[in-house]
């Protein structure tokens, strides 16, 4: 794999400070020592400065600077970090779909993506989906069919069912409960969830 | 709107906070200074820890504390010789693969990841088994009675009958799996205060066990649960992983937030257990039923016991004057089961209405007719009548909506090219409980109302029930009404589970709804007003700004005059293709006959929900281990087979929507465990109608329709 100059120095800092760090055990400073470069907060100043990488995306049409972990996933950035926990984790392995949002506009598995691979993308959440208080269609839609029961699925649902509509994927009951297979439901909503859609694809919505 | 589709109703009064990403579940609360805890599980099935290496994890950065059995971090009860037998960390002791032994606590939860893998255990390993079937087999493994043994009339009569069916059915484990992950977030106050955001079936039970393990006030503890992202029985304890967090604030004083992993949801947070049955049925050559023996493994774990209702239905479901049963539990080295939706009633009706089905072929009857032929007047088994039952009409409904007229009894009548179609029926039925549960109301000069119990929603729209039974009555407006819930300090609730919520806490809402009702005639009288006087008017009149009652509802007499449960009739119909053995399910009709229909859209749902969950069940879900590790191998979506969109046909419900004369004020009954009750056996049914293969055992998957066997 191809990796461009900037990660390579990346992961080559990386590693400088694990070996330094390394280095640091293999000396084997006192406890008392130890306890107080802990105390001092050390190692965070060090993983400050080596660990985290400049993120510049925006949010539901809000720019975030950052400076960020490149194991944190996009799901746990909006999440922990953003607050928007509108975004659900149900399994952090791509096969749930509660963590879908749109990224430049396209549906994406969160949990999948590192925040730092979507430098200068445009992300939306379910928080942004909404014009204020006036719902999104779909958002009324899933109301109107009871498109849920518990609702932790249901903003993955929603944000794949507006990228449904968006796809052209709606042509029949049986195409849409194809496209929307990549988001679980486990208290069943699924007849609900495929009849929001129809009524919104049908509306001609603009979605 | 008897028999009709019930669509357009109230919407769920939370559904705006729901799509909008507003609703927060346990793990979306803001606290400052929060931390982040990881845990660190056995990779044995059964033995001692000998050493634990958490040096690496201490100094890794960002690391606060690591906690084990080293250090036993404060937990008053656990210092206590007895008790449960597995007490995190106060003990060496594993008990299955996947035991929580450490929790490394981080500032975030990528340091808390990366420091947990840093932790290494040696062990010293002893034999062990997870093969329930092994276990059974086994005449030298131990056997516990699950339930005491019941006989009506003759033992194993169906032996001597004129037409006998004996047959051996088999249920997997199925993991619950609620989209939401496990977890909890503790916050320990230096006071000896804690605060608790919950994934929880009940927030006072969570609240009570916290009080048991660390000996404080139950008053010092706050748990709040206001949404949660599903449960289906696995949320109905405190589980050592929670009490591990607890300590884990308790002893950094931090909050501490844990939220466990996909695979860890397979190991340590239940499981509906594995059953092996046996269902010996005789009748005369007529259709009469004369015998039904029903006997029942269960799976249960080696240190704690568990035990569910799998024989239940067998004694009181089918006119039947002999009746026997016997249900023994199996330990395995696994973690201890818990109640999965439908729990164990969904286990034996699996088999039984899989063995009717069987005896009705055996009859060559229609197995509707048969079941018709059997439906009980009374209950025999309590020698009660039932409160209400209309079985009969629910199967002229279904069978309709299904096209039942279409079925042929042969099997393997219905041929279109590659697809064989087939027609299947069951039966579900649970036990409609009420229990006790208090609830406050305070009626607002400004006409709003609420309503406040320390009740649960996993789902099924608790609060949009308990706003329309609040609505009905005073003629307030549902915008109107708030019921709030999932905080432990409200008036005392119990747990959200066995499909009693409804009954329970609705019951006490009317109740408080009739007192504000006579408190505001009283007022009217007294001030000169008008009986039928607007409540606003009334309030304003006397100067009060509001009015609340607080009121405690419980069951009376009525439960010992009357046999109550709520009853379901599910049809399936299946497409089997012939080359690959794939079982597509075609249609689905459900009737539930749980009394009156509170809130038809969201009931509506749950009905539907629990066929979706029945048709899992049925064709899918299975945990699969490598009883060689005694580990899950399909611990995660991709292996683990839960029900997609594309899996799931249309579904039609409806409901008999009369109420129930006896068993509380709204005249309803529960249905949650109804609605999936049965249901597998439906699909097995229908899968024999169209292939004349029989599968007993779950799920139907495409190997088993094809084995010649």
């Amino acid at each position: 794999m191809q990796s461009s100059d900037k990660k390579t120095n990346q992961s080559d800092s990386r590693r400088d400070f694990l070996k330094k760090s390394s280095l640091i055990t293999a000396i084997a400073l006192t406890p008392s020592v130890a306890v107080k470069a802990a105390e001092n907060q050390a190692d965070e100043r060090f993983a400050e400065l080596f660990e985290k990488i400049p993120l510049n995306l925006t949010v539901n049409n809000k720019a975030c600077k950052t400076s960020i972990e490149p194991r944190v996933t996009l799901l746990d950035y909006l999440r922990e970090e953003l607050h928007l926990t509108g975004t659900k984790k149900g399994c952090d392995h791509g096969q749930c779909g509660a963590c879908t949002v749109h990224v430049n506009g396209e549906r994406v598995n969160s949990c999948l993506s590192l925040a730092v691979m979507n430098e200068g993308k445009k992300i939306t959440t379910i928080e942004g989906l909404s014009n204020g208080d006036e719902l999104h269609a779909m958002q009324a839609a899933f109301i109107k069919h009871d498109g849920f029961q518990c609702g932790y699925c249901t903003p993955g649902q929603i944000m794949s069912a507006v990228a449904c509509v968006n796809e052209g994927h709606t042509n029949s009951r049986g195409e849409i409960s194809e496209y929307m297979s990549g988001n679980i439901c486990r208290c069943g909503a699924y007849p609900n969830i495929v009849d929001a859609i129809v009524e919104v694809s049908k509306g001609g919505t603009e979605a | 709107m008897n028999n009709q589709i019930l669509k357009d109703e109230n919407d769920r009064v939370d559904g705006v906070y729901k799509v909008t990403g507003k609703a927060k579940y346990f793990a979306e609360y803001e606290l400052p200074g929060l931390t982040y805890g990881v845990l660190v599980t056995s990779t044995i099935t059964k033995g001692k820890i000998l050493s634990l290496d958490t040096k690496a994890a201490e100094k890794a950065p960002g690391v606060i504390s690591v906690l084990s059995h080293l250090n036993k971090p404060s937990a008053p009860a656990y210092e206590q010789e007895g008790g449960p037998a597995m007490k995190i960390f106060y003990t060496d002791k594993i008990f299955f693969n996947g035991q929580p032994i450490a929790i490394v606590v981080a500032n975030t939860f990528e340091r808390a990841t990366y420091a947990a893998s840093l932790v290494k255990a040696t062990y010293a390993k002893e034999e062990f088994n997870t093969d329930f079937e092994k276990a059974v087999n086994d005449t030298e493994s131990k056997k516990l009675q699950g339930q005491p043994d019941y006989k009506r009339g003759v033992e194993n009569a169906y032996k001597t009958a004129e037409v006998v069916v004996e047959q051996k059915y088999h249920l997997p484990i199925e993991t619950h799996n609620p989209m939401e992950l496990h977890g909890i977030i503790a916050d320990w106050h230096p006071n000896n205060q804690v605060t608790v955001y919950a994934k929880t079936q009940g927030v006072k039970a969570t609240q009570g066990t916290i009080a048991n393990v660390f000996k404080i006030p139950i008053e010092n503890i706050q748990v709040k649960s206001e949404f949660v992202g599903g449960g289906f029985g696995m949320a109905l304890r405190t589980w050592p992983l929670e009490i591990a967090t607890v300590m884990a604030s308790k002893h950094i004083g931090k909050p501490v937030k844990i939220m466990i992993t996909r695979m860890q949801m397979f190991t340590m947070v239940g499981n509906r257990p594995a059953a092996i049955q046996t269902i010996g049925l005789g009748a005369n050559k007529d259709g009469t039923l004369t015998g039904i023996t029903h006997r029942a493994f269960g799976e249960t774990s080696v240190y704690e016991n568990f035990t569910e209702g799998v024989v239940n239905m067998a004694k009181f479901m089918y006119q039947c004057d002999n009746v026997n049963t016997q249900y023994t539990v199996v330990p395995v080295d696994l973690g201890v089961p818990i109640w999965m939706r439908g729990p164990g009633e969904a286990t034996g009706a699996f088999a039984l209405e899989s063995a009717i089905d069987e005896m009705a072929h055996a009859l060559n009857m229609d197995p509707l007719e048969f079941r018709i032929k059997n439906d009980p007047e009374r209950d025999q088994q309590r020698n009660k009548p039932f409160s209400d039952k209309n079985i009969k009409e629910a199967y002229r409904v279904g069978s309709q909506k299904i096209g039942w007229s279409e079925r042929k009894n042969k099997p393997g009548s219905l041929v279109d090219g590659q697809l064989k179609t087939g027609y299947g029926v069951s039966i579900g039925v649970f036990n409609a409980n009420r229990g006790r549960a208090s609830v406050k109301g305070t009626l607002k000069a400004d006409g709003s109302l609420i309503l406040q119990s320390a009740t649960s929603d996993i789902g099924p729209g608790t609060g949009t029930g308990m706003t329309l039974i609040a609505s009905k009555l005073l003629g307030i407006p549902v915008n109107k009404i708030k019921f709030e819930l999932g905080d432990s300090s409200l008036p005392p609730a119990p747990s959200q589970g066995g499909s009693a919520t409804l009954s329970t806490v609705g019951s006490a809402v009317n109740d408080v709804c009739v007192s504000l009702k006579s408190t505001i005639a009283e007022l009217a009288a007294n001030s000169n007003m008008d009986a039928t006087s607007n409540f606003i008017d009334v309030l304003k009149k006397n100067n009060l700004p509001s009015i609340e009652v607080t009121k405690q509802s419980q069951a009376g007499k009525e439960r010992d005059d009357y046999s109550m449960y709520s009853f379901s009739i599910h049809f399936v119909k299946v497409k089997v293709h012939s080359l690959t053995g794939v079982v597509k399910v075609d249609k689905i009709v459900s009737v539930g006959d749980s009394g009156t229909i509170v809130s038809p859209k969201t009931a509506r749902s749950q009905m539907v929900g629990g066929a979706v969950g029945g048709v899992g069940m049925a064709l899918t879900e299975e945990s699969i281990l490598d009883h060689r590790y005694g580990r899950y191998i399909n611990n995660n979506f991709a292996d683990y087979h839960v029900p997609v969109n594309a899996d799931i046909p249309e579904i039609e419900v409806h409901f008999i929507n009369k109420p129930d004369p006896y068993i509380n004020p709204m005249g309803a009954k529960g249905m949650g465990e109804i609605a999936l009750i049965g249901f597998s056996a439906a699909v097995a049914n229908a899968v024999f109608n169209a292939t004349g293969k029989r599968i007993r055992t779950l799920p139907i998957t495409p190997d088993k329709i094809l084995a010649t066997s």
